[in-house]
C-alpha cells in the first residue's frame, strides 16, 4: 500500500513543484515565442499523460492488491482497447510534433533582410565580426591567423577589408532587427548560447554554421558556451547588449575595421578572392559574392 | 515425457578442476556471474565519480582537490562506464548470459568457448579503461561523447594518453560484445527446446534478443569511430580533424569533419539507449506479470513493439545533433521518426499498467522495483518528447534538462529493473533468500532518492543552466535558488549512494547465511524456475531437456488448480 | 511457417506440442547462423566506413557549405587487379573444396582448401606490396584522407581475411565430436565469397572516386 500512496504523493508533489519552483524559462528576449509555445504545448500534453498514467497505476495497485482468495483475471489481449490507445497516442504525438515542426520551419528559414554578424569562438573566449559597408563578410581561413589577424581574415579579399573586428567578448545588437549569426570556431567545438534568445547553434571548426533571431528586448544578456570545449568550458563567457539602433551605430563606429589593423595596400576588387580557400574553411557566403 | 531430442545426445564436458569450474568456465551461468560482478565493480567506480561530481556541483570551491580538469574527467568516465561497461555488460553479458539458455530450455550457449572469450576480453577492456586513471595526464575529459577535435586537442584533460586508453578499451569492448552478441542471437534462434516457439518465449528473452541484434549492428559504428580517431591522434590523419589553431598553434591537420564523428557516434549511441532499455523492458514485463499473478497484457503487441522500437532506433540518431551544425533540414525527418518511436514505447507502458489491472498484486521487493521503474520511465519517456521535438530541443539541448532526462530514462529506470531482477532471480542463482526488510529499505531510499535528484534538474535545465559546467559562476539569469537546489540534489545523491550499502550487505550476507530458497518461490511459470536443481547445475536440465507445452504467462488460468501453470506442464 | 505467421501466433491458445517437430530436424546448424550474424557485423563495419568515405569526400555539404576540397585520389596501379585476381582464384579454390567435401572426396578437398589458403596468403602479401608501392610513391597514411581511408579499409579487410585463413587452416581437420569437415568447409567457402564481395565493393569505391 505505501507504494500506491507514494506514487500519488509524487504526482501531487511534481505538480506542486512545477507551480512553486522558482525555475522556469528566462524572460524571452528574441522573437522565438513559437519555440516557447511548442514547449508549453508539449509540457501540457505530457503533464496530462503523466498524471493520468500514474494515478491509474496507483489506483490499480490499491484496488487489485493481494488479499486472501483473490485471483487475477486471465486476459491475454484486447485488440479494440489496444488499437484505441495507439490511435489516441498518435493523436497526442501529432499535436506535439506539429507546432514543433512549424517552429522549426521558421528556425531554418533565414529572412532576406537579416543582417550578418559573425561570432568566432576559441578556447575560451568570444570575438565578433560585422560586415562593413559592402554588407558582406570577407573570406577567412586558419592559415591567415596571426597575432595581428586573430580571426584569420584573408588579407587579399577586398570584401574583408571593411569588416569590423570586435575582439572584446561584448557583442552589441540593434533591437528589433533580424540578425543571421554566422558561427566559426578556431579550434574545437563550441556553442553560441544566450538563454534569453532560446536559439543556439554549435560552432564547428572547419565549417561555418548559422542560425537567426530577432532580438526583441533591450538589455544585457550572458553568452555561454554550451558545447564542451575543454577545461575552461565553464568560463567561456561573453555578453550581448541589445540596444536601440542609434546606440548600436554609435558603438559600431567606435570599432576598428580590418583594413585599419593590418599593414599593406588594399587589393583591387577584381583580384578575385577564391570562394573556397584551400586548407581551411571559407566563410564567405555564396549570396554575398 | 522421455522423448529424446538431438541435443541430449551431445556429450557434456564437466570441468574437473576448481579453476575450470569458476575461472576458465564455459558454463553460461558462471560467465554471467563473472560479467555481472565485473560490471558492478566498475559501476561502483563510476558511482564514486558521480559522488565527486556532486560534491563539486553542490559545494563549489569547498573541495579544492577537484580541479576543472578532474571534474571533466569524472563526467566523462562516469558516463562511459555507466552506459557501456555497466549497463550494457550487465544487462546483456550478465542477464543475457544467465537467462537465455535457462529461459529457452538450452543446456548452454551454442558457442561456449567464444562465450568465455567474450568475458575475458571484456575484462581486458575494463582493465585498459581503468588504466586511464594511471597514465600521465589522467583519463580523458572530453565527455562520454568524446567529440573531436577537443578529445584529442590541447585544452582537454587526458587528450594525450587518457583518450588512447579510452578508445582502445572501447574497441576491445566491441570485440568482446560481438562475441557475446553472436552467442545470444544464435542461441535464441538455434537452441530453443522442443515446443518453445518464438511466441512462447518470455519477454525477457525477446528484449535481450532484439537488443543483441541491435548491439551487433550498432557497436561497429563505435568501433569504426574509435579506430579512426586513434589514427587521427596517433598517425596524424585527418578523418575528423579540420584545420585549426589551438592555443596559438596551427595544426597540421585539415579538412576533417567533426560532424562525421558525431554521425558515427550517434549511429551507435542512439541504438545503445535501446540496447539498454529493451532488456529492461523485457525483464520488467516478466517481473510485473509474475508478481501480479496475471499474464502480461497484450503479449503479441509487446513483442511487436520491441521489434519495431529496435528497427526504428536506427533512424533517429541525429536527434542528438539538432544544434550540431548538420544540415538543418534533417531536423524534420529526425524529429518525426523520433516522435513516432514514442508510440510503441507508450504501448508498452499501457500494457504494463493493464497487466496490473484486475491482477492479484503481491508487493514483494522485485515488484516494488518494477513499479518504481514504471514511474521513472513514464517521467523520463515524456521528457524525451521535449528533446526529440526538434525546435523544443533548441533551448534545452546541452542543459541540465538533458541530464535529468537521460538519467531518468536510461540511468535510473534500467537500474531499478536491474535491482528488481537481482532480487527476483537471486533465489534461483544462489539458492538462498535475501532479507525482505532490508530489500524494502533499499527500494525506498533508491526510488524516492533518485526522484529528488533528477526532477529538479529538468527545471534547472528549462531555466537554461548548461551541463558539463565545473562551476556556474556569475551570470545574470541563474538565481541563488539554483545553488541551493544543487546542494539539495547533492545531499540526496549522497543518501542514495550510502543506501546502496544496504543492498550489498543484504546480497553478501544472504549468500552465506540467508535461508534456503525454494526452487520456485514466486510461483513463476517460465522455464528457468523449473530446473531440477537450484541453483541449476552444469547443463541446466539433468538428463533430459524440458519440453515446452505452453507460453510463459499461464497465470490465473480459469479452471486451473493453482494460479500458475509451468511451461513444462502438458495439457490435461 | 513464415516469420510473420510465427510472430502472429496466439501462443496462449492450444497448449501442447502437436504439430511441432523436434527442432533439430529443421534448424540450420548453429555455426552457420553464427557466421551469417558475423557477416552482418562485418557488413555494417564496411558500410559505415564507405558512408564515412563519401561524407569525407564532401558528397554532401554541411549546412549548405562545401568541405575544404582536400581530397586527392590515389593512382590505380595494376597491383590492384593482380590482387583482385588472387582473391577471386582463392574463392574458386574454396568453392571447389566445398563441392569436393559435399561429394565426400577428402584428399582432393584438402588440397583445394590448402590452395585457397595459399591464395589468401598471397593476396595479403600482394596487399602489403601495394602498400609499399604507395609508400614509395609518397602516398603516406597521413598525407591525404583518400590515403587514410585506403589504408584503413584494406587493413580491416585484410584482418578479416587473415581470420578466414586461420579458420581455413583448421577447417579440413575437424576434432572428434565436433561438426564434420563438410560443414566447416562450406562455412569457409561462404566467408571467402563474402570477403570477395566486400573487396569488389571497396574496389569499385576506390576506382570510382
Amino acid at each position: 500500500m505505501p507504494v500506491a500512496i507514494a506514487i500519488v504523493v509524487l504526482v501531487i508533489g511534481s505538480i506542486a513543484f512545477h507551480w512553486l519552483s522558482p525555475w522556469w524559462q528566462t524572460p524571452l528576449a528574441a522573437d522565438w515565442g513559437s519555440i516557447d509555445s511548442a514547449l508549453r504545448i508539449t509540457i501540457a500534453i505530457c503533464a496530462v499523460v503523466f498524471v493520468l498514467l500514474n494515478l491509474f497505476l496507483a489506483y490499480s495497485l490499491w484496488r487489485f492488491r493481494h488479499r486472501p482468495g483473490r485471483r487475477a483475471r486471465f486476459e491475454p489481449e484486447n485488440a479494440a482497447l489496444e488499437k484505441g490507445l495507439t490511435f489516441w497516442t498518435a493523436v497526442g504525438i501529432a499535436a506535439m510534433l506539429a507546432p514543433g515542426l512549424v517552429a522549426w520551419g521558421r528556425f531554418v528559414t533565414i529572412p532576406k533582410d537579416a543582417a550578418v554578424v559573425e561570432a568566432v569562438g576559441q578556447q575560451w573566449q568570444w570575438s565578433f565580426r560585422f560586415p562593413g559597408a559592402d554588407r558582406a563578410l570577407g573570406t577567412a581561413a586558419v592559415q591567415y591567423m596571426t597575432p595581428e589577424n586573430p580571426l584569420g581574415l584573408n588579407p587579399n579579399d577586398p570584401f574583408g577589408r571593411d569588416d569590423i573586428i570586435v575582439e572584446a567578448s561584448e557583442l552589441h545588437l540593434p533591437v528589433g532587427e533580424p540578425v543571421k549569426m554566422v558561427l566559426r570556431s578556431k579550434d574545437v567545438l563550441h556553442d553560441f548560447y544566450v538563454p534569453e534568445f532560446r536559439a543556439k547553434m554549435d560552432l564547428v571548426p572547419g565549417m561555418v554554421t548559422y542560425f537567426w533571431m530577432k532580438p526583441t528586448r533591450a538589455g544585457k544578456y550572458d553568452i555561454l558556451c554550451a558545447e564542451l570545449c575543454g577545461s575552461g568550458h565553464y568560463v567561456m563567457r561573453g555578453s550581448v547588449i541589445v540596444e536601440s539602433r542609434k546606440a548600436f551605430d554609435a558603438w559600431l563606429s567606435g570599432q576598428q575595421a580590418f583594413g585599419q589593423t593590418i599593414t599593406g595596400a588594399a587589393p583591387e576588387v577584381n583580384a578575385a578572392a577564391p570562394a573556397h580557400v584551400e586548407g581551411g574553411p571559407a566563410t564567405g557566403h555564396g549570396e554575398q559574392h | 515425457m522421455a522423448t529424446t531430442i538431438a541435443d541430449d545426445l551431445r556429450p557434456m564436458h564437466h570441468p574437473k578442476t576448481w579453476a575450470g569450474k569458476y575461472v576458465w568456465s564455459q558454463d553460461h551461468k558462471v560467465i554471467a556471474i563473472q560479467y555481472s560482478l565485473t560490471a558492478i565493480a566498475v559501476g561502483l567506480v563510476a558511482l564514486v565519480l558521480s559522488v565527486l561530481m556532486r560534491l563539486q556541483l553542490g559545494f563549489p570551491g569547498a573541495y579544492s582537490g577537484i580541479t576543472p580538469e578532474n571534474y571533466l574527467q569524472y563526467v566523462s568516465m562516469h558516463g562511459m562506464i555507466m552506459v557501456v561497461y555497466l549497463l550494457t555488460a550487465l544487462l546483456l553479458g550478465g542477464f543475457g548470459n544467465y537467462l537465455i539458455p535457462l529461459m529457452v530450455g538450452a543446456r548452454d550457449m551454442v558457442f561456449p568457448f567464444v562465450n568465455m572469450l567474450s568475458y575475458w576480453i571484456y575484462l581486458l577492456s575494463v582493465v585498459v579503461l581503468l588504466s586511464g586513471f594511471f597514465v600521465p595526464g589522467g583519463p580523458t575529459g572530453a565527455g562520454w561523447t568524446l567529440y573531436p577535435p577537443q578529445a584529442i586537442s590541447e585544452g582537454t584533460p587526458g587528450h594525450q594518453w587518457g583518450i588512447v586508453t579510452m578508445l582502445v578499451s572501447l574497441a576491445i569492448f566491441v570485440v568482446a560484445f560481438t562475441m557475446g552478441g553472436l552467442n545470444y542471437v544464435t542461441t535464441v534462434l538455434q537452441a530453443r527446446t522442443r515446443g518453445m516457439t518464438l511466441m512462447r518465449m518470455p519477454l525477457s528473452v525477446w528484449g535481450i534478443f532484439i537488443a543483441s541484434i541491435m548491439g551487433l549492428l550498432a557497436f561497429p559504428a563505435l568501433f569504426v569511430a574509435a579506430v579512426m580517431m586513434l589514427l587521427d591522434h596517433l598517425a596524424g590523419t585527418s578523418f575528423f580533424m579540420p584545420a585549426m589553431q589551438s592555443m596559438g598553434q596551427t595544426s597540421q591537420t585539415m579538412g576533417g569533419s567533426p560532424i562525421l564523428f558525431q554521425h558515427l557516434f550517434w549511429f551507435f549511441g542512439h541504438p545503445e539507449v535501446y540496447i539498454v532499455a529493451l532488456p529492461a523492458f523485457g525483464i520488467v514485463s516478466d517481473l510485473i506479470s509474475v508478481h501480479a499473478r496475471k499474464n502480461i497484457f497484450g503479449y503479441r503487441m509487446m513483442v511487436w513493439a520491441i521489434v519495431i522500437i529496435g528497427g526504428l532506433s536506427f533512424v533517429v540518431w541525429a536527434h542528438h545533433m539538432y544544434v550540431s551544425g548538420m544540415n538543418p533540414y534533417f531536423g524534420y525527418f529526425f524529429a518525426t521518426s523520433t516522435l513516432i518511436i514514442a508510440i510503441p514505447t507508450a504501448i508498452k507502458v499501457y500494457n504494463w499498467l493493464l497487466t496490473l489491472w484486475r491482477g492479484d498484486i503481491h508487493l514483494r521487493v522485485p515488484m516494488l522495483f518494477a513499479l518504481g521503474f514504471i514511474f521513472t520511465f513514464i517521467h523520463g519517456g515524456l521528457s524525451g518528447l521535449f528533446l526529440g521535438n526538434v525546435s523544443v530541443d533548441v533551448p534545452l539541448s546541452d542543459t541540465f534538462f538533458v541530464v535529468g532526462h537521460f538519467h531518468m530514462v536510461m540511468g535510473v529506470s534500467p537500474i531499478l529493473v536491474i535491482f528488481g531482477a537481482i532480487y527476483h532471480w537471486y533465489p534461483k542463482i544462489t539458492g538462498r533468500m535475501w532479507n525482505d526488510a532490508l530489500g524494502k529499505i533499499h527500494f525506498w531510499i533508491t526510488f524516492l532518492g533518485v526522484y529528488v535528484i533528477y526532477l529538479p534538474m529538468h527545471y534547472i535545465g528549462i531555466l537554461g543552466v548548461p551541463r558539463r559546467y565545473y562551476a556556474l559562476g556569475e551570470t545574470g539569469f541563474i538565481p541563488q535558488s539554483v545553488h541551493t537546489a544543487n546542494e539539495m540534489i547533492s545531499i540526496a545523491a549522497f543518501v542514495v549512494f550510502a543506501g546502496q550499502a544496504v543492498f550489498f550487505y543484504n546480497m553478501i550476507h544472504s549468500y552465506f547465511w540467508g535461508p534456503k530458497a525454494e526452487p520456485n518461490p514466486w510461483g513463476a511459470a517460465s522455464l528457468e524456475w523449473q530446473t531440477p536443481e537450484t541453483p541449476p547445475g552444469h547443463g541446466n536440465w539433468g538428463a533430459h531437456l524440458p519440453i515446452v507445452y505452453r507460453w510463459a504467462y499461464d497465470y490465473s488460468v480459469p479452471g486451473a488448480a493453482r494460479d500458475f501453470i509451468p511451461q513444462t506442464e502438458p495439457p490435461s | 511457417m513464415s516469420l510473420i505467421a510465427r510472430l502472429a501466433e496466439k501462443s496462449w491458445q492450444n497448449p501442447g506440442i502437436d504439430g511441432r517437430s523436434d527442432p533439430a530436424d529443421y534448424r540450420p546448424p548453429a555455426a552457420k547462423v553464427g557466421l551469417v550474424a558475423f557477416m552482418g557485423v562485418a557488413t555494417v563495419i564496411f558500410t559505415l566506413l564507405s558512408a564515412a568515405y563519401l561524407m569525407r569526400m564532401g558528397i554532401h555539404g554541411n549546412m549548405g557549405h562545401g568541405t575544404a576540397g582536400d581530397w586527392r585520389p590515389l593512382p590505380k596501379p595494376p597491383q590492384l587487379w593482380i590482387n583482385t585476381g588472387l582473391l577471386a582464384l582463392g574463392c574458386l579454390a574454396w568453392e571447389a573444396a566445398r563441392r569436393l567435401a559435399r561429394s565426400g572426396e577428402a584428399a582432393p578437398m584438402r588440397s583445394a582448401a590448402a590452395l585457397g589458403n595459399g591464395l589468401g596468403v598471397l593476396f595479403l602479401l600482394g596487399q602489403l606490396l601495394l602498400w609499399r608501392h604507395y609508400q614509395a610513391g609518397g602516398y603516406f597514411l597521413a598525407a591525404n584522407p583518400a590515403n587514410a581511408f585506403f589504408y584503413l579499409l584494406t587493413a580491416l579487410h585484410g584482418l578479416h581475411l587473415a581470420g578466414g585463413v586461420i579458420a581455413g587452416l583448421h577447417a579440413p581437420y575437424p576434432p572428434a565430436g565436433g561438426h564434420d569437415a563438410r560443414l566447416r568447409i562450406q562455412l569457409c567457402a561462404i566467408y571467402w565469397h563474402f570477403l570477395l564481395l566486400v573487396w569488389i565493393v571497396l574496389l569499385v569505391l576506390l576506382l570510382s572516386t
